[in-house]
């Protein structure tokens, strides 16, 4: 589903590489994690699967289903199935959740020329997904991440993920700041989405949040890089001797 | 938010030029001499089979005129405007005054047919909600050329009919209060439109009585060269309430033409005037050429105990915006309200504001205004809230927030603040603020496209004041707004 071939990149008009050659490759009904120490270029691959032009993609190339990802414009990605859950949700003053989540599901509805939700049927779904998500119709009606706590946020996130019904999702740091029960809410919420035809990629600073979404891969992301793939077990093992040996073999 | 898809729908269904209602309707009419004189006054108030208090009324006004200099306070600029190349009269040659709607000419409700304005009566009652119905005053150029629901509304005792009319079936409400709110030396402009004025709505609600629908008045400017001065007056009773909802819209010239109206509100004892404005004139081309200057004039003034007057506008349209409606808070207990989007793109310059002026004990006043700019444009909020020496527990909030979307924009705040009397109390607050460049790829993110994102920034940045509009028009005002910004982005 997902085919990154040695990806480069670096900030709009500045020197630096950020991606320096990423290989990877995620097939639908796949759970990858990447891990890596702080400023490996987690967020940075995120962005740029996602379409953010702040970053100039100099070498490699992205495919989605096929298809050239890096020529597509974000909202295109979107409607196409790619869903980014963000480590730092953004604020849409006077635009309630609800509202927020029909503009969406709508937008990509009519960009995949299928006809928009009528209102029942859109309630219901939210009604659904948010039951699940311990989300409550008075956070439904506040502001998107207006005011919202580091929990609410990511319950949004995923909220929007449930809802959006994406094939490709990747995660940026879920689980920084929850604590251990809004952690599980919101694993379980993802756990809900797992299924074969669909793919995720879970970027996490911490072992933790695999103990409740268990990967079927795990790679190591250092300085640009991956450095090493495994079983679930390369998780357990970065959490007992941190990220050292691999920032090592990365310079 | 069905309306942000409308909205897109709307704008899609535009082409490069945006403003839709720039077509001109094929009219014969009938124009009086050019320039502005004792005989162009003559002319008009003889048109309009005037009493002859207001013929002097007219010519006093002139005088003054004529000895005044045009301000250059607000943060505006613009050729010099020669008053002598321009018509104060045109009217649609079959209009001899408002008729019936089967007697008005097709081509006439066609246009206002085409601008979405229901004049249809019947129409408007087979609709299953009652609360839906609206009574409308248009006004095309100078004359009204129809008002609906009247005998309806006359049975519950309220008067809506055009200026020209209420002058002629009721002179002394008109003579009482014409005058009492903005008089006739006000300002240039006010002393301009009371010299020639040339039609508007007249709003009377008895004592006690809610109004039963909404009113609501259409101006179109059609003729070339010809200012538009209406003059709009309502008065509430003791104890009654009204809805009042204006909209103007003006075809696409290459030339400047000019709108200078005034209004005024009379509100007495425990009565309430709601006053909502969807101002759209066209606002020039996209290199800033042609376009209305639109210099208004509107006061209410709240006479009465526990009286309140709320301002609600939506400006989208205008070359140059330059109005400040205002509240006289002399009644004991009285509020006063100012809820403001103003919007420009393209070459727009906007100076707009309120100015609350507190004499009364205990009188209250909340301002929320939103400017929202883009392109080229200047977008200015100016606003004055001042408390008498009697106006003891005076009460103000004041809110403007700026939206500046691109970097060739420029918004400004200029709030005044007078205080006489220490136990008023005044707040105020601001901000400026940008459409994030995160804020639009979360949106794109979530699959909205560019246009669609901009749309539900800005109506989640004017929700506060678009909820303050009637209903039927918040969704119509919603549309307008992100029409006008179109193009602002990407
Ligand atoms: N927009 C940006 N401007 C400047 N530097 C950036 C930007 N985004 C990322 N970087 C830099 O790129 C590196 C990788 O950052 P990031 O992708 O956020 O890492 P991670 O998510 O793994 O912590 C860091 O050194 C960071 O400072
Ligand atoms: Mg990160």
């Amino acid at each position: 589903m997902l085919e990154i071939k040695n990806l480069h990149a670096r900030i709009a008009e500045e020197e630096t590489e950020i991606l320096r050659g990423v290989n990877l490759t995620v097939n639908a009904g796949e759970v990858h994690a990447i891990m890596g120490p702080n400023g490996s270029g987690k967020s940075t691959l995120s962005y740029i699967l996602a379409g953010k032009d702040d970053y100039e993609v100099t070498e490699g190339e992205v495919l989605f289903n096929g298809e050239n990802m890096l020529d597509m414009d974000p909202d295109e990605r979107a409607a196409a199935g790619m869903f980014l859950a963000f480590q730092y949700p953004i604020e849409i003053p006077g635009v309630a959740t609800m509202e927020f989540l029909k503009t969406a599901m709508n937008a990509q509805r009519k960009a995949r020329g299928e006809d928009v939700l009528s209102i029942p049927d859109f309630m219901k779904r939210v009604k659904a997904a948010a039951s699940h998500l311990n989300v409550s119709m008075d956070m439904l009606k506040r502001p998107l991440n207006v005011g919202f706590s580091g929990g609410e946020k990511k319950r949004a996130e995923i909220l929007q993920m449930s809802l959006l019904e994406p094939k490709l999702c990747v995660l940026d740091e879920t689980d920084s700041g929850l604590d251990i029960d809004a952690l599980r809410i919101v694993s379980e919420g993802v756990n809900k989405l797992r299924g074969p035809e669909r793919a995720m990629v879970v970027i996490t600073h911490y072992q933790r949040l695999l103990d409740h979404i268990v990967p079927d891969v795990v790679h190591v992301l250092s300085k640009g890089r991956i450095v090493k793939s495994g079983d679930k077990d390369l998780a357990l093992e970065l959490e007992k001797n941190g990220y050292a040996d691999y920032v090592d073999t990365a310079a | 938010m069905p309306a942000v898809q409308e909205t897109i729908e709307q704008v899609k269904a535009i082409d490069v030029d945006q403003y839709k209602y720039g077509f001109v309707t094929d009219i014969e009419s009938e124009k009086g001499a050019k320039g502005l004189s004792e005989e162009t006054i003559r002319f008009l108030s003889a048109k309009k089979n005037e009493p002859e208090w207001m013929t002097e009324w007219r010519l006093d006004a002139l005088r003054r005129f004529q000895q005044m200099e045009e301000p250059d306070w607000a943060r505006v600029s613009y050729p010099k405007i020669d008053f002598d190349d321009l018509y104060y009269w045109a009217a649609p040659k079959s209009v001899e005054g408002p008729k019936s709607l089967d007697e008005v000419d097709p081509e006439l409700l066609a246009t206002y047919e085409k601008l979405g304005i229901p004049l249809a009566e019947q129409e408007m009652l087979a609709g299953v909600e009652p609360k839906n119905r609206v009574a409308v005053d248009a006004v095309f150029d100078s004359v009204s050329v129809v008002t609906t629901f009247k005998e309806e509304l006359k049975k519950a005792g309220v008067i809506f009919c055009s200026i020209s009319e209420a002058l002629r079936e009721y002179p002394d409400l008109v003579k009482k209060y014409l005058g009492s709110v903005v008089p006739v030396t006000d300002n240039y402009y006010a002393t301009l439109n009371s010299a020639v004025f040339s039609d508007g709505s007249f709003v009377y609600i008895p004592e006690g009585v809610r109004c039963p629908m909404e009113l609501s008045t259409y101006f179109r400017i059609n003729e070339q060269n010809t200012g538009q001065f209406e003059r709009t007056l309502i008065i509430a009773e003791k104890g009654s309430y009204v809805s009042y909802l204006e909209g103007c819209t003006a075809p696409q010239r290459d030339e400047n033409q000019l709108h200078a109206a005034v209004v005024e509100l009379v509100a007495l004892d425990d009565a309430e005037i709601k006053y909502s404005t969807v101002q759209n004139w066209f606002p020039g081309d996209k290199e800033g050429k042609g376009g209305i200057y639109n210099f208004v004039t509107k006061r209410g003034d709240c006479r009465g105990k526990n009286s309140k007057i709320s301002w609600t506008q939506v400006e989208t349209g205008s070359a140059i915006t330059w109005k400040y409606p205002s509240c006289i808070l002399r009644g004991e207990n009285s509020r006063g309200e100012f809820y403001s989007i103003a919007v420009s793109n393209g070459y727009q310059q906007v100076d707009s504001g309120t100015k609350m002026i507190h004499l009364g004990k205990n009188s209250s006043s909340r301002i929320i205004s939103k400017g929202i700019s883009a392109g080229r444009s200047q977008n200015t909020y100016r606003g004055l809230v001042s408390a008498h020496r009697k106006a003891s527990n005076a009460r103000n909030f004041t809110q403007c927030d700026s939206l500046l979307i691109g970097q060739d924009c420029g918004a400004h705040t200029v709030p005044y603040i007078e205080s006489k009397n220490a136990s008023a109390q005044f707040e105020h607050e601001a901000t400026t603020s940008k459409i994030s460049d995160d804020q639009m790829f979360y949106c794109l993110q979530r699959g909205l496209s560019e246009e669609e994102a901009v749309a539900l920034i800005v109506n989640g940045f004017v929700k506060d004041v678009i909820q303050q509009l009637p209903m039927e028009f918040a969704v119509e005002a919603q549309k307008l707004i992100s029409i006008s910004l179109e193009g602002s982005v990407g």
